[in-house]
C-alpha cells in the first residue's frame, strides 16, 4: 500500500507532469490569447516527441486553448468523440479552472497535423496520455503499443483515459494557467494586486475599485504575462462546473441529423466515386483468382480491382458497387492455420492448459502457497469457464473517403488513432507523412474497433490505383466477419475453502493475456494463497481491444467463480464478497450502497432472483446487481443497479450514461454475443445472427455514484461492462441453481 | 427517374428504380442524416417515414416512393428549424452517445407518438424494438419518449 495521502499523491503527479510537460502562450492572429500545452523533449516521452516533431524548436503540443476577442473560449481537444462525451467534459474541466462562462465555451477537434496552426515553438501533434498515465495503466498501453507496434503514433482515444489524463493534467492546467495570465494582465493595467482580482463567467472583477472587464479585453495582453508552469488547481469546494451534469455540446447536432460522422464526409470540391470491398474470410489468405465478368458490365460500375489482399468495385453509388461485388467469384488461397472451428480453438486452449499442468504457465499473480493450501482445504471446488470470440459491431459501418492526387493524400475517416492511420498511409502509398492529412469527424461508435488503420489504407490504395477519389464503405457483413476480435478464452479454476467457508486458496490458469495486465487477478479480494497463470496458446482470429479488453472475460470468470465459492460456503454472495473486501473501505462502501439500492435483502417475488458482481477496472470500482425473472423458463432481465466509485466524477450524468451503456454492452454479450468458426471463417454475418440487445430486453437501470474523493480519478467508458455478465448469470443461478460457465446464455436457453 | 416529395419539397431524381431510398437520399439528395447500419432492415438506423409510416429505407426501393412523401430526420424540425418535442426531449434527457443510430430512433419515436400520444412502457418497447443502439441508450430513449409525451419531467442539468 502507498502511504501517501491522496492529495499529496496528486501534487506529486502534477509535479511529475510539470517536468515532462510545458505550457506555451502566444497571441492569436487578430488578437487574443492562445495557450498550448504539451510535452517537453528530453524526457521519456521526449523519445516520442523526437520522432514526430524532430526539429530542435519543435515540441509536441497536445491541447490548445484560445480566448478570442469575442470573449469566446475554445478548447481544442486531442481526443476523438465516439459517444463517450470526452469533447464536452474536457471543455468543462478547462472552463472550470479558467472560470469561463460555460455558455461561451466552444469545443474543437484538434486536427491530426499541424498545417493549420504552426508557431515557432510548437507544432500540433498529440501524445495524449502516455506521459500522464497513472502508473498502473502504463503496462496496459505498453501492451497495446506492442500490438500496434507504433509508439510514435500515440494519438489514441481509449483506455477510458481522456478525462483522467488529458482532462486532469492538461485541460485543467491550461485553464488555470490562462486564468492566472489574464489576472496578471488586469492587475498590471489596473495597478492593483493580482490577489484582489476575482474571476467569474469570463469576467475579471476588482471589487474594491469597482472595476470589471471581460477576458477578451485582456486576452492579448495576457500573452505577455509570465508563464506559471505549475498553476494551482482548484480544490473540489471551488468547482463551479466540475461535478455538475452540464449538457453535452455535441448532442444538439445528434438529434437533427446534422452531426457529421466519418461516413458522411462530403469534402467540398472532391467528386468521389464509391467503393465496396471484399476481404478473405479466413485470416492470412489472399486472392488466388477471381472472375469479375458479370460485375464489370453492371450498371454504374467504373472499375473492378484485384488488390491481392482484397477485391474492390468502384461505382457511381455504393449500392451499385456492393451489388456488383456480390457477383464476383473469388477463389482464395489456403490457410495454414490448424484451427478450423470453434471446437479446434477451444481444443487448442485445453491442450495448452493441460500441458502447463498444475504449476506451469506464465505467472500473472502469486501469493502464499496455493498447492499446500488446497491440500489442507476443507472443501475444494473446480470449474472451467469459456468466453467466445466477439465483434465490436459499432453502428457506423467501417468507412474511409480517400483522395490521392499530386503526391498528396487526404482521408476522412472515423478513427481512434489518426496519427497511426497517417503513418500506415505513408508506408502503403509511399507518400511523406507531411503530405497526408487525416480528417476525423465523429465516430459512430467504436468500442476498440477503430484502433486499426487497414480500412483507411485500403480506401487510399483503391484511390491511388484508380485515380478516383473514393468513399469506401464496408458492408455490415464485412465488418462482422473480416475485422479484429475480442479473443475467445478458456479459464480453469480451483479453490480451497476452510471450515468456515472462507476462500484460502485460489488457483487459476487461462489462455490469452492481453490488457490490462491485472485483469485476471482477483486483487480486490483478500485471499491468502493465490496463483494465477497464463498458458500460451494459438489464437486463430486477430486480436482487438474490445471495450474493457481482458476485463470483459475475466470479470465474468472471476465474479462467477467467487459466486460459486460463496454458494459452496453456504454464504450470501453479497456477504461473502463484503467479508473479502473488508480491508478496503471504498469497496465496502460500494457494496453496501448496492445492497441498499437493489433491495438485496428484501424478500423476492416468485421466479425472480438477484445476482451481484464487483469489478475494479480502469481506476473505477463498479458493483452491479441484476434482477431476473425466470418464471417463463427463460431469463427476463427486470432491473440493473450499479454503484460506482471513480474517485471524483466530473459530469455525473455523462458518467451515468457511460455506465448504462457499459451495462447494455455487457448484457448484449452475455445474452447473445458469439462468433463461431467453421472452415476457418466466421459464421455470423449481420444483426440477424450476431444479435444485439434491444429496448424491450433491456432492464431498468439505476446508477449511483460515490465520490470518495480519492485521486487520480477513474474512467467511465469501460468499467460499467465487466460486472454485467456475471451479475446476470449469478442471478440466474440464484433463481434456478443452474450455473452458466459459458457465454452467451441464449445458446443455453434456446 | 423517381418523383416524390422529400421533406415537403417535390423532387425528381435520376436513380435505378431498385435503388434503396437510403442511398437515393444520402448520395443523390445529399441528406446525410439518414444512416446506413446493416442493409437488411435489422437495425433501424435508416428509418424514414413513407407517407408518415416508419420504413427501413435500406431495404425499400425508391420505386415504392413514387408520388409519395418521404420524410427524413432533416424534415422533423419545424419550418423555422424549431425542434420537435421529441428532439427537445432527446436533448433534455441527454440520450445520444455516439449518436449514429439516433436519427432512426427519433423517426421511430416520432411515428409512435403521432399514432399513440400517450404510450405505455410496452407500447414504447414494441415501437422501438426495431432500432438498435449499440451505445445502449435504451433507458434514456424510454424516458425521453415519456418526457415528450408529457408523462415525465425533463431532467435538470445542475442536479
Amino acid at each position: 500500500m502507498n502511504d501517501m495521502s491522496p492529495e499529496k499523491k496528486e501534487r506529486s503527479r502534477l509535479a511529475k507532469w510539470s517536468r515532462r510537460g510545458f505550457i506555451g502562450a502566444g497571441v492569436l492572429a487578430g488578437g487574443g490569447l492562445l495557450i498550448g500545452i504539451g510535452v517537453r523533449p528530453g524526457n521519456p516521452i521526449g523519445k516520442l516527441s523526437s520522432k514526430v516533431a524532430p526539429g530542435a524548436d519543435e515540441q509536441l503540443v497536445n491541447s490548445w486553448v484560445k480566448i478570442d476577442t469575442n470573449n469566446i473560449v475554445t478548447a481544442i481537444v486531442p481526443h476523438c468523440e465516439m459517444g463517450q462525451g470526452a469533447h464536452s467534459v474536457l471543455a468543462q474541466m478547462l472552463a472550470d479552472e479558467l472560470d469561463a462562462d460555460w455558455s461561451k465555451v466552444n469545443v474543437m477537434q484538434a486536427p491530426t497535423d499541424g498545417s493549420y496552426i504552426v508557431t515557432d515553438t510548437a507544432r500540433m501533434f498529440v501524445a495524449p496520455f502516455t506521459m500522464n498515465a497513472a502508473d498502473w495503466i502504463e503496462p496496459t498501453w505498453n501492451g497495446l503499443f506492442t500490438q500496434i507496434g507504433r509508439l510514435a503514433d500515440a494519438l489514441i482515444t481509449g483506455g477510458s483515459s481522456s478525462i483522467r489524463t488529458t482532462g486532469q493534467y492538461q485541460m485543467r492546467v491550461a485553464g488555470a494557467a490562462a486564468r492566472k495570465m489574464l489576472v496578471g494582465a488586469a492587475a498590471d493595467e489596473w495597478g492593483v494586486p493580482a490577489s484582489e482580482i476575482e474571476t467569474r463567467d469570463s469576467t475579471l472583477i476588482h471589487e474594491a475599485s469597482g472595476r470589471q472587464a471581460s477576458y477578451a479585453d485582456f486576452a492579448t495582453a495576457a500573452a505577455e504575462q509570465p508563464m506559471d508552469q505549475t498553476p494551482e488547481l482548484k480544490s473540489p469546494d471551488q468547482y463551479r462546473l466540475i461535478g455538475k451534469s452540464k449538457a453535452r455540446t455535441d448532442i444538439p447536432a445528434k438529434v437533427d441529423g446534422t452531426a457529421k460522422f466519418g461516413i458522411d464526409a462530403a469534402p467540398e470540391g472532391v467528386d468521389y466515386a464509391y467503393a465496396a470491398s471484399l476481404r478473405p474470410s479466413v485470416p492470412g489468405t489472399r486472392v488466388a483468382s477471381m472472375d469479375a465478368s458479370k460485375a464489370q458490365t453492371m450498371g454504374g460500375v467504373l472499375q473492378v480491382l484485384n488488390m491481392g489482399d482484397f477485391v474492390a468495385v468502384v461505382a457511381d453509388s455504393y449500392w451499385q458497387a456492393q451489388q456488383a461485388l456480390d457477383k464476383i467469384d473469388v477463389t482464395w488461397t489456403e490457410s495454414e492455420s490448424p484451427i478450423r472451428s470453434t471446437q479446434d480453438q477451444f481444443a487448442a486452449y485445453a491442450k495448452a492448459i493441460d500441458e502447463a499442468g498444475p504449476t506451469g504457465g506464465e505467472e500473472a499473480a502469486a501469493k502464499g502457497d496455493v498447492q499446500t493450501a488446497l491440500g489442507n482445504a476443507a472443501t475444494v471446488i473446480e470449474a472451467e469457464y469459456k468466453a467466445p470470440y466477439l465483434a465490436h459491431a459499432p453502428m457506423e459501418p467501417i468507412n474511409c473517403t480517400a483522395q490521392v492526387t499530386d503526391g498528396k493524400c487526404d482521408v476522412w475517416t472515423s478513427t481512434q488513432v489518426p496519427l497511426m492511420v497517417r503513418s500506415a498511409l505513408s508506408d502503403a502509398l509511399g507518400i511523406s507523412k507531411d503530405d497526408i492529412t487525416v480528417h476525423h469527424p465523429y465516430l459512430g461508435g467504436s468500442f476498440g474497433r477503430r484502433l486499426e488503420a487497414v480500412y483507411a489504407v485500403m480506401a487510399a490504395r483503391v484511390a491511388q490505383a484508380t485515380g478516383y477519389p473514393v468513399k469506401s464503405i464496408w458492408s455490415r457483413e464485412e465488418d462482422t466477419q473480416k475485422a479484429l476480435y475480442r479473443p475467445a478464452e478458456l479459464s480453469r479454476f480451483k479453490a480451497g475453502l476452510d471450515e468456515s467457508g472462507a476462500l484460502v486458496a485460489y488457483d487459476n490458469i487461462f489462455t490469452q493475456r492481453h490488457d490490462p495486465a491485472e485483469a485476471s487477478v482477483p486483487g480486490i479480494y483478500a485471499i491468502p494463497n493465490t496463483s494465477v497463470r497464463v498458458a500460451e496458446a494459438p489464437l486463430h482470429l486477430p486480436f482487438a481491444a474490445w471495450r474493457s479488453v481482458d476485463h470483459s472475460q475475466h470479470g465474468f470468470f472471476i465474479e462467477s467463480f467467487i459466486d460459486e465459492a460463496a454458494h459452496a460456503a453456504g454464504k450470501d454472495p453479497m456477504d461473502y464478497r463484503l467479508a473479502m473486501v473488508s480491508g478496503s473501505p471504498r469497496h465496502v462502501a460500494v457494496l453496501e450502497k448496492l445492497r441498499e439500492m437493489s433491495g438485496w435483502d428484501e424478500p423476492r417475488s416468485e421466479g425472480t432472483a438477484k445476482g451481484v458482481a464487483i469489478v475494479e477496472s480502469f481506476g473505477t470500482i463498479v458493483a452491479e446487481a441484476i434482477e431476473v425473472d425466470m418464471s417463463s423458463g427463460k431469463p427476463k432481465m427486470l432491473n440493473a443497479w450499479a454503484v460506482c466509485d471513480a474517485g471524483y466524477v466530473v459530469n455525473p450524468d455523462g458518467f451515468a450514461n457511460q455506465i448504462e451503456g457499459g451495462i447494455v454492452f455487457g448484457l448484449t454479450a452475455a445474452k447473445y454475443g458469439a462468433l463461431d468458426l467453421e472452415d476457418g471463417a466466421i459464421v455470423q454475418s449481420n444483426f440477424h445472427d450476431y444479435k444485439m440487445l434491444r429496448i424491450d430486453e433491456t432492464p431498468n437501470i439505476e446508477v449511483a455514484v460515490i465520490n470518495s474523493g480519492l485521486v487520480p480519478i477513474g474512467g467511465a467508458g469501460e468499467p460499467g461492462l465487466p460486472p454485467a455478465a456475471p451479475a446476470l448469470t449469478n442471478a440466474i443461478f440464484a433463481a434456478t441453481g443452474k450455473r452458466l460457465r459459458e457465454l452467451p446464455i441464449a445458446k443455453q436457453f434456446a | 427517374m423517381a418523383s416524390f416529395i422529400l421533406n415537403g419539397e417535390p423532387v425528381t431524381i435520376d436513380a435505378d428504380p431498385a435503388m434503396p431510398i437510403l442511398w437515393v437520399v444520402r448520395e443523390k439528395a445529399g441528406l446525410a442524416g439518414t444512416k446506413f447500419g446493416c442493409g437488411i432492415a435489422q437495425c433501424g438506423a435508416c428509418t424514414v417515414h413513407l407517407d408518415g409510416q416508419p420504413v427501413r429505407s435500406c431495404s425499400t426501393p425508391i420505386s415504392q416512393a413514387e408520388g409519395r412523401e418521404v420524410t427524413t430526420i432533416e424534415g422533423v424540425a419545424g419550418p423555422e428549424g424549431e425542434l420537435s418535442a421529441i428532439q427537445k426531449a432527446w436533448i433534455s434527457e441527454q440520450v445520444p452517445q455516439c449518436g449514429y443510430c439516433q436519427s432512426g430512433q427519433i423517426m421511430s419515436a416520432t411515428a409512435l407518438l403521432r399514432e399513440n400520444p400517450n404510450p405505455s412502457d410496452e407500447d414504447i418497447d414494441m415501437a422501438m424494438r426495431g432500432n438498435i443502439c449499440r451505445c445502449g441508450t435504451y433507458t434514456r430513449i424510454r424516458r425521453a419518449i415519456k418526457v415528450a409525451a408529457g408523462q415525465a419531467q425533463p431532467r435538470n442539468e445542475e442536479a
